[in-house]
C-alpha cells in the first residue's frame, strides 16, 4: 500500500530519525514468536523492555535478548514497577550495563491501583539521570507543568499518558494533550491507554509526534493483526492531522446542491 | 579430595551456599547464564563485565542478576 505524498516533518528523538511514529512494548504476550510478528507487523523501530531478576529457579533463560534482535530494534529500557526516583536511577544504571544503551523510558508509578506517575519524582530522576548522559522519554500524565519541567529538566521526549497503563480506555483528555504539544519543543509521544486502532488514529490526529503502546496489541485476540492495524491506524493519524481536518459543528449542512431541485 | 569450603551470599533475594574462591563468571556457568546477557549488581554497585572473570564472590555478598524481559 502506498502512502500519498503528504510533507511531514521527521520523527526525530535525541537526534536520531525514525520511519515510523509507533513505539510498541513488549510485555504480556502468550509466546515470544507471536511478540517478535506482532511487532514486525506494526512496523515499530523502538520497542521497550523490562530490567528484572534472572529466575534462577528455572532451567531456561527467558531473558528477551534471546529473542529480540538489538541489530533490528532500538531497545528502549524502562523503569517500570519502581516507585521512587532512587529504585528508577538502579533500574536505568543497570539497564544501561545490560544492554549498553542510553535509551531510557523513566516510568515511576505514584499509586499502586491506577498506576498514574508520580510527576514529582519523575523530574527529580529525570534530572539526574539527564546529567548521567541518559536519553530520558519521560512517562507522566497530562499536565502541562509537569510536561514543561521534564522537558526543562532535559529529557529527549515528554510522554503523557492517553489513559491509565493496560486500561484501554483510549485518548481520555485531547484538549490537554493538544496544550502539551503546542507548548513543548521536545517530542510528546503518548503513552498508555490506547485500546484499538481508533484510540491510536485519534491520538495522533492531535498533533502529537508518535505513540507508545504495549497491552493494546499484546492482549488483542490476533496480536499480529492488530500490530498491522496500529501501523495503519499511526499513518491514518498522522495524515488526517496533516490534512487538516473540516471545522466541526452542530447543525447539518448538505453536501449536494439545494439548487437545481425538480420542480413539484 | 576435600570438597572447597563453601560461603553463603545472598542471590536474587535468597541464601545461596556457594563453593569459596568462585570468580563472578565461574558463578554465573554454574548457573548456565550467558555473561553477555547479564548484569550483575553487587553490594549495590553494578560490575563491570570485563571484571567478571577476575571478581571473587566473598562470604555475605549481595548479588542481583538481571537481564531484559518483555515489558511496556
Amino acid at each position: 500500500m502506498s502512502t500519498p505524498e503528504v510533507k511531514d516533518t521527521p520523527f526525530v528523538v535525541a537526534g536520531r530519525e525514525f520511519r515510523t511514529r509507533l513505539i510498541v512494548g513488549t510485555g504480556k504476550y502468550k509466546d515470544n514468536p507471536t511478540m517478535v510478528a506482532a511487532i514486525r507487523a506494526s512496523g515499530a523501530e523502538m520497542v521497550t523492555v523490562a530490567v528484572r531478576r534472572v529466575d534462577l529457579d528455572r532451567t531456561r533463560e527467558e531473558g528477551i535478548l534471546h529473542h529480540l534482535d538489538p541489530g533490528e530494534f532500538l531497545l528502549l529500557p524502562n523503569t517500570a514497577g519502581c516507585y521512587t526516583a532512587e529504585d528508577a536511577i538502579r533500574y536505568a544504571r543497570l539497564a544501561r550495563a545490560a544492554g549498553f544503551t542510553e535509551w531510557l523510558k523513566l516510568e515511576i508509578i505514584g499509586d499502586q491501583a491506577t498506576l498514574l506517575p508520580d510527576t514529582h519524582a519523575t523530574i527529580e530522576a529525570a534530572r539526574i539521570l539527564v546529567a548521567e548522559g541518559f536519553k530520558v522519554m519521560a512517562y507522566t500524565n497530562e499536565d502541562l507543568i509537569a510536561a514543561l519541567r521534564l522537558e526543562d529538566a532535559g529529557c529527549v521526549a515528554v510522554m503523557p499518558l492517553a489513559s491509565p497503563i493496560g486500561s484501554g480506555l483510549g485518548l481520555v483528555n485531547p484538549y490537554y494533550i493538544r496544550e502539551i504539544k503546542r507548548r513543548l519543543s521536545v517530542p510528546v509521544i503518548v503513552d498508555a491507554g490506547v485500546g484499538t486502532a481508533s484510540d491510536a488514529c485519534v491520538t495522533m490526529e492531535q498533533g502529537v509526534d508518535g505513540v507508545l503502546m504495549n497491552t493494546a496489541i499484546a492482549a488483542a485476540e490476533d496480536p499480529v493483526a492488530m500490530g498491522h492495524a496500529m501501523r495503519l491506524a499511526i499513518q491514518a493519524g498522522r495524515l488526517a492531522y496533516l490534512a487538516g481536518r473540516m471545522a466541526s459543528r452542530e447543525i447539518a449542512v448538505p453536501s449536494s446542491p439545494t439548487q437545481g431541485m425538480l420542480g413539484s | 579430595m576435600t570438597q572447597p569450603p563453601r560461603i553463603t551470599v545472598l542471590l536474587n533475594g535468597k541464601k545461596r551456599d556457594v563453593p569459596s574462591g568462585l570468580t563472578v563468571a565461574e558463578l554465573l556457568e554454574s548457573l548456565g547464564l550467558n555473561p553477555a546477557l547479564v548484569v550483575v549488581e553487587r553490594n549495590r554497585e553494578i560490575l563491570d563485565r570485563s571484571r567478571y572473570p577476575e571478581v571473587l564472590v566473598e562470604a555475605g555478598d549481595a548479588l542481583e542478576l538481571v537481564h531484559f524481559v518483555g515489558g511496556g
